[in-house]
């Protein structure tokens, strides 16, 4: 089927199965493999994108559903300034050990800070908690969208 | 390769389960997707309800209030007649799977899993919540509690739709608890689960009491005998001590991966200990 939907801010319009899933389409047939997949069963987050603004998982979106929508991920997030002040923040924390969550945390962060501006540590936690890494143990990630959230107060 | 359909309103997809009657349908798709991907659903097409605007949000009626069935978790979450009316039903989305889970799964996904662990289930149980079942021609109206017929059966019938919930706005109750006991915070099936609705008045006397337990029976359980043991009696360490021990009996828990039979009966009971914090 034809599907038409901008992608990283770009309008693209491209002929697919309409029941590949969208990390197929991402990794396999658009080369965007910054996107990753893990568990394929929405326990990771690893394939974590933006539709819309919100945080979704790849792995449990069929190619279909992005008809009219507009995707973000990781490789879109920079802007021409360079990069996204959360992307910025991890790598001033040290947040990024082998990186295979990395992409996945990072939009769940923008995620969280587009709709809870000022979260507590807390809230940060519980924000990305869909999310696993198995490396940082999670403190790093956390001080990075803390330091993402002072900056932006600046 | 299967056919997505994402029909737009619910006269098209009337005419497309005529059409497509083998089709699974499918919200949210985190539960749906995750078994299409092991292999478990073999239907030939899929039909996504998303994009159908009647099936989305909350409806605030007055002394009712109606929720799409294809509304999001995140947006109930985000919703002020939802906040103000039915905190237990917030206090149990905000620990049903994880922030993405929550903005692509849905209150009528949950409903039609009909999981002894769905997270939806106990809370509006309490809440004597209706569904509203509606096919081409025709529309019911149901107690969810007759709606779920046990572990993943609904009494929804071939082509026939969940529509919506509705809630009856109540003053009843002063006390909305709900508690999860999972293997970890985020992303845990619950092992047991517990809602209790209560209305306590000044001097801390329970006048009305509902509760009901998730993830320790074939479906969601509730026990007359547990909230008469609590109605008419102060909250106290004794009374509600002599509850739990009525409760481990009423619950019909199984061993699986998660815990033990066992396990289950006895923190169903001491679930309700935890009522205390809300003594005078
Ligand atoms: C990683 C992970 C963690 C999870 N954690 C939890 C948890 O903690 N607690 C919990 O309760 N659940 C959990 N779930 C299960 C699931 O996310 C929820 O049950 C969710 O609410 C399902 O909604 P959905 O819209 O995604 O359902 P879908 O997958 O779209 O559909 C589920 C079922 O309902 C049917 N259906 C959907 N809408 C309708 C309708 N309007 N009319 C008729 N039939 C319909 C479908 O045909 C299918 O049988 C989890 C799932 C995953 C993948
Ligand atoms: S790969 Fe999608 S959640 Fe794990
Ligand atoms: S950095 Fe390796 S999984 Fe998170």
């Amino acid at each position: 089927m034809k599907i038409n939907f901008i992608l990283n801010g770009r309008e693209i319009e491209l002929t697919v199965p309409s029941d590949i899933r969208v990390v197929d389409l991402l990794r396999e047939e658009l080369d965007l493999t910054g996107t990753k997949e893990s568990c394929g069963s929405g326990e990771c987050g690893a394939c974590t994108i933006l539709v819309d603004g919100q945080s979704r998982l790849s792995c449990l979106m069929l190619a279909a559903q992005l008809q009219g929508r507009e995707v973000t991920t990781i490789e879109g997030l920079a802007g021409n300034e360079g990069r996204h002040p959360v992307q910025e923040a991890f790598v001033q924390a040290g947040a990024v050990q082998c990186g295979f969550c990395t992409p996945g945390m990072v939009l769940a962060a923008v995620d969280l800070l587009g709709h809870r501006p000022d979260p507590s540590r807390a809230e940060i936690r519980e924000g990305l908690s869909g999310n696993l890494c198995r490396c940082t143990g999670y403190q790093k990630i956390v001080d990075a969208v803390e330091m993402a959230v002072h900056r932006e107060k600046g | 390769m299967r056919e997505v359909f994402l029909p737009r309103t619910l006269d098209e997809l009337w005419d497309l389960l005529h059409r497509r009657p083998e089709a699974a349908i499918y919200a949210g798709g985190t539960d749906v997707l995750v078994k299409l991907r092991a292999g478990l659903i073999t239907a030939s097409g899929l039909i996504c309800l998303e994009r159908i605007q009647e099936l989305k949000g909350v409806r605030d009626q007055g002394d009712e209030v109606y929720i799409g069935a294809a509304t999001t978790h995140r947006t109930l979450l985000a919703d002020p007649v939802i906040q103000e009316h039915f905190p237990i039903l917030i206090q149990a989305l905000n620990v049903l799977g994880s922030p993405p889970i929550r903005n692509m799964g849905t209150i009528g996904g949950n409903l039609v899993t009909a999981s002894p662990a769905g997270d939806t289930l106990p809370p509006l149980y309490v809440l004597d919540a209706e569904v509203e079942v509606r096919w081409g021609d025709g529309a019911k109206r149901l107690p969810l509690s007759q709606f779920i017929l046990g572990p993943g059966k609904t009494s929804l019938g071939p082509g026939q739709l969940l529509t919506g919930v509705r809630l009856r706005k109540s003053a009843d109750y002063n006390v909305h608890h709900f508690e999860k006991v999972g293997q970890r915070k985020a992303l845990a099936i619950a092992i047991v689960s517990l809602a209790a609705v209560l209305q306590v008045s000044d001097s801390g006397r329970i006048e009305k009491a509902r509760l009901a337990w998730g993830s320790v029976g074939p479906t969601v359980i509730r026990s007359v005998e547990v909230e008469s043991a609590l109605e008419g009696r102060i909250i106290s360490r004794d009374t509600l001590t002599k509850a739990a021990a009525l409760a481990q009996t009423a619950v019909s828990p199984i061993d699986d991966i998660r815990a033990g039979e066992a396990y289950r009966r006895t923190v169903a009971g001491n679930l309700l200990l935890r009522l205390i914090n809300y003594a005078r």
